[in-house]
């Protein structure tokens, strides 16, 4: 089967895929961002005319409560994700033998399953009459159920929960590549262990460390139904400020406006994910490695 | 009718301005076997993937019988390849490897048995086409990538260092079985080597490159006993390299000086008075003399033994002449002198025959000689 | 054993237990008799039962499974199509192609979800099963080329070579060589589609109409109303089966070439 220059193969899927993508991210995009300047419409979705109080709005005390709020939330996810999950990480890739496959795919497992049923399994666990409650009675901490549910520390349990192994895997990928050698010779200088963690494996390992984090803030932020079973009414974050606005309120430009300071936020952590990869390759070079 | 299957017309070959080929012209007669010898990084494998289609060249012109290959893609041009990691397709049999390229040209599924088998037959594989090639040897799946190219009966067939992930032995056969296949099927090979010895064991002419150039393009007997530039004698064999002076022009009589002395030799490249050259000289073509049995009649050099290596049917001496340069010299044992003995420290007179020396002008710098990578 | 080694094995063990804990007890209790009490009142089948006898719930369920394969399906052809490309071929935009893919991975769901909303209500493309169908496929896309991108990067250039030295056109490359080679990948991208889309609750969440309904979705408000041992049955078995693709997927990927 000759293809001729009309229909070329190569043509074909490189046009398909940017169609595609085109069409269903790109345009959508563009069509959010515009939202975002308009005004709100009476019965329709938006009326066309150009404003910046959606953004304006924005700097109103109870949305930058409600900003304020969910990055910390999500910082602390991501805090507590990078402390669990850095350790376990660099254990995880320095296992050697046959089971590091069936390691890594426990790993895996969660990082793919639905985090709403897992999310859901947390409710079970945390609430009044729940596992947990049960178990600390029965330790006898306690002679009262607790409120463990529907309170901010919930909510945090369940975000890292949920996204634990999103930074256990972007870590794990760069920690595997790290070249013990160069741990060795500075070992070799006389470097202590802790030296050479902070020194040594944190920079070369900072792509990982950020990708991971990028993982982990981005959804903690836009995650809403996890604050929205753990946190209750309370807990208002910028995904559920989202959600509500769009379906709710029904202020389309302003959800939109409040959706693009996440794509902002995301573009900031990616211009430092690639400044970091530079970096790391800059010294790589230096070292010739 | 032209007898040239590929022409190269000032072809030159450039990636990331850097230039890996430059001008290079060369001719390939139909049915010959050409092998392409050089170090790594020559340009070697760069010729051959212009003929196969995989790069274009930057300038010049590629012919393949006559017609300009320079819009033709690879898949059109009636050229195979017998790749240096073979490249088998894993998920294939033997047996559908090798049909692979009749299938795709169309060919009749009973003729493509036909053929199939009897390019198997060729190679000897013909129990195995069932077999897939992860459960073949190195020196099988060698052979799969020959059937499979040759059962197309290309103009050409391009060979990229098909032998060097086998051992020493299977190397060895296998440089036989290919030249008699070439010979068999008639189509042209252009092989492509680091590996002097093969190149002058199997090649009708060989093609000496070195960065990017075409150092000489000749017969194994002629590169080898005649090399035209440094590079040449020093890649192709071995040879000890002697600077000297002209001192004295004759009809056909050149003397110079060297090492010290002033040796008289046939004036074969018109030299001049005081050019200097070099006189290049394989260890195997010196006979070495005691100092007791007089002074040859030949050329000689005089020096004193430094190491003496024996290699079984050799014997290599290391020899520091008065000069103080050291030269190389390889004895071999047989009737006429049974009793080879020498011993480290001895006196002896290295000598040869007058006419296998070359002689070569100097050159300019010493960059013509590659550095090992 | 030291204390070193047996510090790094509770660590690991500690952060494994944390990770499949929670999970574990919504399988257990899906099997408790019990209505509300958490005390073990012994083992039944009772919740799976009702699953099955639970009309909406089945016809629910079959929603999410049609979109699952539906757009698995598709999200391979265009995954893999555009894996190749990218490996193969120089073409307009690539180096932003691959930004964009990365990109994709990278983002919230969120916002991914409303602009696809926008678009819908824009191209007044009334929400329901094909919205969700073109959403799903568009989140998937960004898996299958990584997943089979990545074993293509391990690819023999060679062998591609052989294959158009032999004659064969670059549409006939693909097919009968760089295919079948590939496969595992497809289908472990394919896999691994399902269980994204079987999955996903946010891009969904605001895609969907009042006439389509899907299983996540409708477990997201089943859960709002409070724990029930239906919810654990039902999350039991989403989770089972999508732990057998995820399986399936992961020893595909780990075949030696």
């Amino acid at each position: 089967m000759r293809a001729n220059h009309l229909f070329s193969f190569k043509w074909f899927s490189a046009g398909l895929i940017w169609f595609w993508l085109g069409l269903f991210v790109l345009v959508p995009l563009l069509m959010l961002l515009t939202a975002s300047f308009l005004q709100r419409g009476e019965t329709e979705f938006v009326k066309f005319a150009f404003t910046l109080e959606n953004y304006q709005r924005i700097f109103n005390p109870i949305y930058l409560d409600v900003f304020w709020n969910s990055f910390y939330l999500a910082a602390m996810t991501t805090l507590f994700c990078l402390l669990l999950g850095y350790p376990f990480a660099f254990l995880l890739a320095r296992v050697t033998g046959k089971y590091k496959h069936l390691l890594l795919l426990f790993v895996i497992i969660p990082f793919w399953t639905s985090s709403l049923i897992r999310t859901y399994a947390m409710v079970i666990i945390l609430k009044t009459n729940g596992v947990m409650n049960s178990f600390l009675q029965w330790l006898g901490l306690i002679q009262e159920p607790i409120q463990l549910l529907y309170t901010p520390a919930a909510v945090v349990v369940g975000l890292v929960y949920s996204l634990l192994p999103f930074m256990v895997l972007p870590l794990y990928a760069t920690i595997e590549k790290l070249d013990m050698r160069l741990i060795e010779a500075a070992k070799d200088l006389g470097a202590r262990n802790v030296r050479i963690f902070w020194s040594i494996i944190i920079p070369l390992t900072m792509p990982g460390i950020i990708a991971g984090s990028m993982l982990v803030f981005l959804p903690a932020l836009g995650m809403f139904y996890i604050p929205d079973l753990l946190g209750g009414a309370k807990a208002l974050l910028i995904g559920n400020l989202i959600q509500n606005q769009f379906l709710s309120a029904r202020d389309w430009p302003f959800g939109a406006a409040v959706s693009i300071i996440l794509v902002l936020v995301m573009s900031l952590l990616l211009v430092l994910y690639y400044f970091s990869i530079l970096r790391n390759s800059n010294n790589r070079d230096k070292v010739g490695l | 009718m032209s007898d040239l299957v590929i022409e190269l017309k000032q072809v030159c070959k450039s990636f990331d301005s850097i230039a890996i080929l430059k001008n290079i012209d060369l001719e390939i007669k139909k049915g010959e076997f050409l092998t392409l010898l050089g170090p790594s990084g020559c340009g070697k494998t760069t010729i051959l993937r212009l003929l196969a289609g995989f790069e274009t060249p930057s300038s010049g012109t590629v012919l393949i019988n006559g017609e300009d290959m320079l819009k033709i893609e690879p898949e059109d041009r009636h050229i195979n390849t017998v790749f240096q990691s073979y490249a088998l397709f894993p998920h294939m049999s033997v047996f559908d490897n090798v049909a692979f390229g009749p299938k795709i040209r169309g060919v009749p599924k009973v003729e493509i048995s036909t053929q199939v088998m009897e390019a198997l037959r060729m190679v000897k594989l013909e129990h195995l086409a069932d077999r897939k090639p992860a459960q073949l040897s190195g020196g099988q799946q060698q052979r799969v990538a020959i059937a499979r190219a040759v059962v197309n009966k290309p103009l050409v067939l391009l060979l990229d260092e098909p032998l060097s992930a086998l051992d020493y032995k299977l190397r060895k056969e296998m440089q036989i079985e290919l030249k008699q296949l070439q010979r068999r099927l008639g189509i042209t090979f252009i092989f492509v080597t680091h590996d002097q010895e093969e190149a002058l064991s199997m090649s009708d002419r060989i093609a000496v490159m070195n960065a990017g150039r075409i150092e000489q393009l000749g017969t194994p007997k002629n590169i080898y006993e005649s090399p035209n530039s440094l590079f040449v004698a020093r890649f192709v064999g071995e040879s000890n390299i002697l600077a000297g002076e002209v001192i004295k022009v004759d009809d056909d009589c050149v003397e110079m000086r060297l090492e010290n002395k002033i040796i008289s030799l046939k004036n074969t490249k018109n030299f001049q008075v005081s050019q200097s050259v070099n006189l290049l000289l394989r260890p195997e073509d010196l006979h070495v003399y005691d100092e007791e049995e007089g002074i040859p009649q030949e050329p000689y050099l005089h020096g004193i033994i430094e190491e003496v290596i024996y290699k079984g049917t050799t014997v290599d001496l290391l020899i520091r002449l008065d000069s103080g340069k050291q030269i190389a010299a390889t004895q071999f044992f047989n009737e006429d002198d049974p009793k080879l003995d020498f011993r480290m420290g001895e006196r002896v007179f290295a000598g040869w025959l007058e006419g296998w020396e070359v002689l070569l002008p100097s050159e300019a710098a010493e960059n013509s000689i590659p550095l090992s990578p | 054993m030291n204390l070193k080694r047996l510090s790094k094995i509770s660590y690991m063990s500690l952060i494994y237990g944390f990770l499949y804990f929670p999970i574990l007890i919504l399988i257990i209790y899906s099997f408790n008799d019990s209505k509300y009490s958490f005390a073990w009142k012994g083992f039944t089948l009772n919740w799976y039962h009702q699953l099955l006898d639970n009309q909406e719930l089945l016809e629910v369920a079959l929603n999410s499974l049609i979109v699952a394969v539906v757009s698995a399906s598709v999200a391979t052809l265009i995954g893999t199509l555009t894996a190749v490309a990218l490996y193969r071929y120089h073409f307009f935009g690539k180096k932003v192609l691959y930004g964009l893919i990365y990109i994709l991975i990278m983002s919230p769901e969120i916002v991914m979800g409303i602009s696809l909303l926008i678009l819908f209500i824009a191209l007044s493309m009334p929400l329901g099963f094909w919205t969700l169908l073109l959403s799903h496929i568009t989140f998937c896309i960004p898996f299958v080329v990584i997943t089979v991108f990545g074993r293509l990067s391990g690819f023999n250039k060679a062998i591609i070579e052989a294959a158009k030295d032999l004659g064969a056109s670059e549409f006939a490359t693909f097919r009968l060589v760089v295919l079948p080679m590939l496969m595992p990948a497809v289908i472990a991208g394919w896999l691994l589609s399902f269980t994204l889309s079987m999955d996903d609750v946010i891009i969904s969440f605001f895609v969907t109409g009042p006439n389509f309904q899907l299983l996540p979705l409708k477990i997201y408000s089943m859960v709002k109303l409070g724990v029930k041992p239906e919810i654990n049955a039902l999350s039991t078995i989403m989770f089972v089966i999508t732990l057998i693709m995820v399986i399936i997927a992961q020893s595909l990927l780990r075949e030696k070439k």
